[in-house]
């Protein structure tokens, strides 16, 4: 089980200011790249299970796989939707290659909370959905999580 | 609604039975609304599989010796307060299952790959659990069945003017539906679906896991053909569950999982099944759980149904008051007459996530998301609620508490 992580001290802090510190419900109300791209390059959309929360990344690239532009939209927790926001920040200008490769430990420890096992899902429903993204445009591997998930029941 | 006769329950005394209650986070007893999802287990329960485990253990109707006798005793007495607790013709017709899932998960392979095909038509309802849902559309989809749903109207009570829609577009072979809805605890009109359902010449099939813990259910008064309900939602441990088939239709089924005990002889080349209900019963079975099912119905019967019943009602009052006192919460459902102790609400700009995560400070345990109801969800035009639900022993201050958490989300995240 993955230890709930903390970029400070938690004494004296509050659990409420603990999980919703500033930085998180500045981008909660205010998220960053926050719109699909229209054009773009590619585009996808998740959800998480444990919910129905919904994230949609479109991804706009410049020479080199670089990732020139990058926008989202969802609906979901504050914890999903900001760290989607801060995830689009830090992805920009680096390749498509390297965000692929991108440890989640990277995404959490930006952004800086302590998280259980189930809000954890939240806080990386956006990578996953922008890895899946840069698959569909450049062929980078898919999280292994999104892998197996091709069978579905389809009457329509 | 049987309201006004039963006698009075007292949830202060009947908490003395939940361990868990004694436990105290952050100074406080836990605020457990979330019954619906699961219900906490009182020691009568678990003194019984404790007691079984230690004095009547052993695998169950092979044995000759005498402890296997009182498993077998142990386990079957279980079917036998089962069928009991449902009014069920026959303890023959009941199977024990791992859950209400696999008992659904039963009909729909068992009945449902023998007997659908193209033109054929399955009827769910919009508001259904995943449970009483997927299988279906599973099925429909390999047997090439329509898939159709019963809309529900803005108070999340089912439309059934549709009917006479579905019925034009084929061969309506199955009904199925929930009695009462986990996400709005809306009672749905089995009854009068079942009537309709055999006008059609369609079985019906009532997944009960909300309804059988919480009211009389009676199968012959339904007039269902198949009904599914959980232990563990019913003061019993998890893991096992039940099914109530009607005995003609449960011996002209297929199996649905293969093995011992569901045989009466194996050769090379030829085997036949066993009677009802071991037919449906392959492998060693959940044997101490099925014996702590039957100590849960026992417990609960000695509480009273009548008075669960009540009690619930009156806590679904007081909230829906209470929660009507909030302009920035909307309740979602029917008025509180016609559901059960199940309350869904949106806080305006939160996400239900954010909801509970801050109402678990509070010692309020709620359940928040889609609630294994992804079409109703998108009926209402959301992704998750926020949902609150009772069971007997249930406090109003409990309700008072999630309102004091309520008051700081709007505070915090408002």
């Amino acid at each position: 089980m993955p230890r709930p992580r903390l970029r400070r001290a938690a004494r004296d802090v509050s659990e409420f200011e603990q999980l919703y510190r500033e930085v998180i419900l500045d981008h909660y109300k205010a998220p960053r790249n926050h719109g699909l791209l229209d054009p773009n390059d590619a585009v996808a959309e998740g959800q998480n299970p444990l919910c129905g929360d919904e994230v949609t990344v479109s991804v706009r690239f410049g020479p080199g796989d670089v990732i020139e532009e990058v926008g989202f939209e969802g609906r979901g927790c504050a914890i999903s939707q900001a760290a989607t926001s801060m995830l689009t920040d830090l992805v920009k200008g680096r390749t498509a290659q390297d965000v692929a490769a991108m440890p989640k430990d990277e995404l959490l420890d930006e952004i800086g909370i302590p998280l259980t096992p189930v809000r954890l899902k939240c806080a990386l429903l956006g990578l996953g959905v922008l890895k899946v993204a840069l698959h569909r445009a450049k062929g980078t591997p898919l999280p292994e999580e999104w892998g197996a998930s091709a069978n579905e029941i389809n009457l329509a | 609604m049987a309201i006004g006769t039963a006698p009075a329950l007292d949830a202060q005394r009947l908490r003395a039975d939940f361990a868990v209650f004694e436990e105290l986070f952050d100074g406080k007893p836990i605020a457990y609304l979330d019954s619906a999802a699961s219900t906490q287990k009182p020691r009568q329960v678990l003194d019984r599989m404790r007691q079984f485990y230690e004095h009547e253990y052993a695998n169950v109707h092979r044995g000759v010796y005498r402890l296997a006798e009182r498993a077998t005793e142990g386990y079957e007495g279980a079917r036998r307060t089962v069928a009991a607790f449902l009014h069920a013709p026959s303890e023959r017709e009941v199977i024990f299952t791992r859950s209400a899932t696999e008992a659904i998960n039963l009909v729909a392979y068992s009945f449902g790959l023998d007997n659908l095909g193209p033109g054929d038509v399955v009827v769910v309802t919009e508001l259904e659990h995943h449970a009483n849902f997927v299988p279906w559309q599973y099925i429909a989809s390999r047997t090439g069945a329509s898939f159709r749903h019963i809309p529900i109207d803005d108070h999340g009570e089912l439309q059934l003017d549709a009917l006479a829609g579905l019925a034009a577009e084929g061969s309506v072979k199955v009904v199925a539906t929930g009695l009462v809805s986990n996400t709005l605890g809306t009672v749905n009109p089995v009854e009068q679906l079942a009537a309709w359902a055999h006008e059609q010449g369609a079985i019906m099939v009532v997944d009960a896991a909300q309804a059988a813990p919480h009211r009389t259910v009676d199968v012959q008064a339904l007039g269902c053909d198949f009904l599914a309900f959980s232990s563990h939602k019913l003061c019993g441990p998890s893991g096992i569950g039940a099914l109530w088939g009607r005995r003609e239709l449960l011996e002209a089924m297929s199996p649905f999982n293969l093995g011992g005990e569901m045989i009466r002889s194996v050769s090379l080349d030829r085997t036949t099944f066993n009677e009802l209900p071991f037919k449906f019963e392959a492998g060693t079975p959940a044997i101490a759980e099925a014996v702590g099912f039957g100590a849960a119905i026992d417990y609960v019967q000695a509480v009273g149904l009548e008075a669960i019943e009540q009690h619930e009602h009156a806590l679904t009052v007081y909230a829906m008051d209470r929660l009507a006192e909030l302009p920035w919460v909307r309740v979602f459902g029917p008025p509180a007459d016609r559901r059960t102790g199940i309350v869904s609400f949106d806080v305006e700009g939160v996400h239900p996530h954010d909801v509970a995560q801050i109402l678990d400070w509070h010692g309020v345990a709620v359940r928040a998301g889609h609630h294994c109801t992804q079409p109703l969800m998108s009926r209402l035009g959301v992704v998750a609620t926020t949902r609150a639900s009772f069971y007997l022993y249930s406090l109003e201050e409990e309700v008072d508490r999630l309102l004091d958490g309520l008051h700081e989300v709007k505070r915090r995240l408002g």
